[in-house]
């Protein structure tokens, strides 16, 4: 994105400038609009929403009280569900890591027709429904005699059934599944930056392949998989659909939680306050590790 | 080293399986002839193909949501244009910072946006119409009207314009018969990326749909959370063949890797 912004070549002449200042404002300004009315002014009405008070007869009382704000960070009910939403995405993005790098790599190997054919098979789901994919892995999980049992079990992987829906372990499977093609697609890119000719470069020289994986390979792609785990964790964190599904109405995170409070539970203030510390925690968590990525690999992405 | 040996193929099958085993069952769980969810074993019916129609909820959820996207992908681009077309051809002081502020969509959590937009459409008295779902729909489908829209814009050749100019068209002229045309694979594009979007979106609009404006995925969710029956499955294959429909016409006319590329930038 900001390699396509960036090679505009600047104006030549300076008296032009004010001129193409006036011209490119004067064409953005309906988008500014739209987004300061119905985005800017939204948000800061959310954050306002979090100060307000509530009761069970009372309704919304808009006043500037710490009340939400407190009982989220007494409350230990909200303290593990903020850290089981965090331990389920960090999850999610190991495998995702894992299972997804290897994958790209395999894939960018293959000959052109496959390599097309595959990658569209792997990255089409992103734009299928979550909602029907997430039905998908409720039916092969589907009880004591789910297939995924079935075969984990015929397999000797397992000696008794695992339960997976109304379970941790269930989200964590099919969020992976979800996510799975951002960091394919992630990696992907990074890889079409590297030059084959260097893993021949390191063969010749008699590097073996685990070698070359972890010498050469690795360090190269790793700019693409940090930057994919970061889309994956925050994607995750804050994803509804699946964990909604799979973990029922009794297994919260911060996505579900607050939508309870909002349509249930009908506490606004309150689910206002989950949904702004979501948000605050995760900028805080992807400014911060895409600054630490871009100052470790700065070579990279100059 | 260029090739793949065994184990890597092994672990390719492995992983194109686990990745279509949830699409290819919901898909063949539609096709039950039974009751009850089950395998369709020894031959398959459309009976719960026909049991939509006998559920009008689905289908007008249906067409909710083929109107959402449809308006509101064509109304972000309205917006996205003239937009994209100053981020592309000028260099001017807060362009970086414009640019950040429209991709912005795509960093907030869709609950967060859910929640925001709720907010506000209730303080205005207008909660769970038509008209809020839409202009909530364009704000978080713009960033991807916009993206693919500034590609185009971006690449495209200015001697063309210039030709035109000098032939002494101006303005709106211009516009229409010279820059519009040659952006126009990327518009198209963004419409169709911005449809899915929108025709996708659940998380967002569940908080914002009220009985009559149930979208397809919204309506889909609240039938699951009560309980899975092969009726769900069989909404579920036909939106999963809408979506591969589009998906394939995508890639043919823009090539789905290149549509997607943008869509793993976190936005920086």
């Amino acid at each position: 994105m900001s390699a396509a912004i960036d090679n505009v070549p600047a104006s030549a002449a300076p008296a032009a400038d004010t001129r193409d200042a006036r011209a490119a404002w004067a064409l953005s300004v309906p988008a500014l609009m739209l987004f300061f009315g119905v985005l800017v002014i939204p948000l800061a009405m959310t954050v306002m929403l979090s100060f307000h008070d509530w009761g069970q007869y009372k309704g919304i009382e808009p006043v500037f009280i710490l009340k939400n704000w407190r009982e989220i960070a007494t409350d230990p009910y909200y303290a593990e569900m903020f850290w089981r939403t965090f331990r389920i995405a960090l999850l999610v993005t190991l495998i995702t890591a894992m299972l997804g790098a290897p994958e790209a790599y395999i894939l960018n190997r293959m000959s052109g027709r496959w390599k097309s054919f595959f990658l569209l098979v792997i990255l089409g789901p992103l734009l299928i429904s979550v909602v029907a994919r997430t039905l998908g892995w409720a039916l092969l999980f589907g009880g004591n005699n789910g297939l995924v049992n079935k075969l984990l079990m015929s397999l000797g992987l397992i000696a008794s059934p695992l339960r997976f829906m109304f379970t941790e372990t269930g989200m964590v499977v099919a969020l992976a599944h979800v996510m799975m093609p951002f960091m394919v697609l992630s990696v992907w890119a990074a890889l079409q930056r590297v030059d084959p000719q260097i893993e021949n470069a390191a063969l010749s020289l008699g590097a073996n392949p685990l070698t070359i994986i972890r010498r050469i390979v690795l360090p190269q792609i790793m700019p693409g998989v940090l930057s994919g785990a970061i889309i994956v964790f925050s994607l995750s964190a804050s994803a509804f659909a699946t964990p909604a599904i799979i973990g029922g109405r009794r297994l919260k995170v911060a996505s579900t939680l607050a939508y309870d409070e909002f349509l249930n539970t009908l506490n606004w203030p309150l689910g206002a306050a989950v949904a702004v510390l979501l948000l605050l925690a995760l900028v805080l968590i992807v400014v911060g590790s895409n600054a630490l990525i871009e100052r470790r690999y700065a070579e990279v992405f100059r | 080293m260029r090739t793949n040996g065994p184990l890597a193929l092994l672990f390719h099958a492995i992983f194109v399986v686990a990745m279509l085993a949830p699409i290819v069952v919901v898909c063949l769980v539609a096709f039950t002839p039974e009751g009850y969810l089950s395998m369709p074993t020894t031959h398959f019916s459309l009976r719960w193909f026909r049991a939509i129609a006998n559920y009008p909820e689905f289908v007008h959820a249906f067409w909710v949501s083929l109107g959402l996207g449809a308006l509101s992908s064509f109304v972000a681009l309205l917006f996205a244009v003239p937009a994209a077309l100053a981020i592309a051809r000028y260099s001017f002081r807060g362009r970086d910072a414009l640019a950040a502020l429209f991709l912005s969509p795509l960093m907030i959590p869709h609950v967060v946006l859910g929640i925001a937009f709720l907010r506000f459409f209730t303080a205005l008295g207008m909660g769970g119409s038509f008209p809020t779902l839409l202009v909530a729909h364009v704000v978080v489908v713009f960033p991807f009207a916009l993206r693919l829209t500034l590609a185009a814009a971006t690449g495209m050749d200015r001697s063309v314009e210039m030709a035109a100019v000098s032939l002494g068209a101006g303005g709106w002229t211009l516009f229409r018969r010279v820059t519009l045309p040659l952006i126009l694979p990327g518009v198209i594009s963004g419409w169709a990326l911005a449809f899915i979007q929108s025709f996708d979106d659940l998380t967002m609009t569940v908080f914002l749909a009220a009985p009559g404006t149930e979208t397809l995925p919204v309506r889909m969710f609240l039938y699951i959370q009560d309980n899975i029956d092969p009726l769900v499955t069989s909404v579920s294959a036909c939106v999963i063949a809408i979506t591969m429909t589009a998906l394939i016409l995508l890639d043919r006319f823009y090539g789905l890797d290149r549509v997607l590329a943008g869509k793993s930038d976190p936005g920086r």
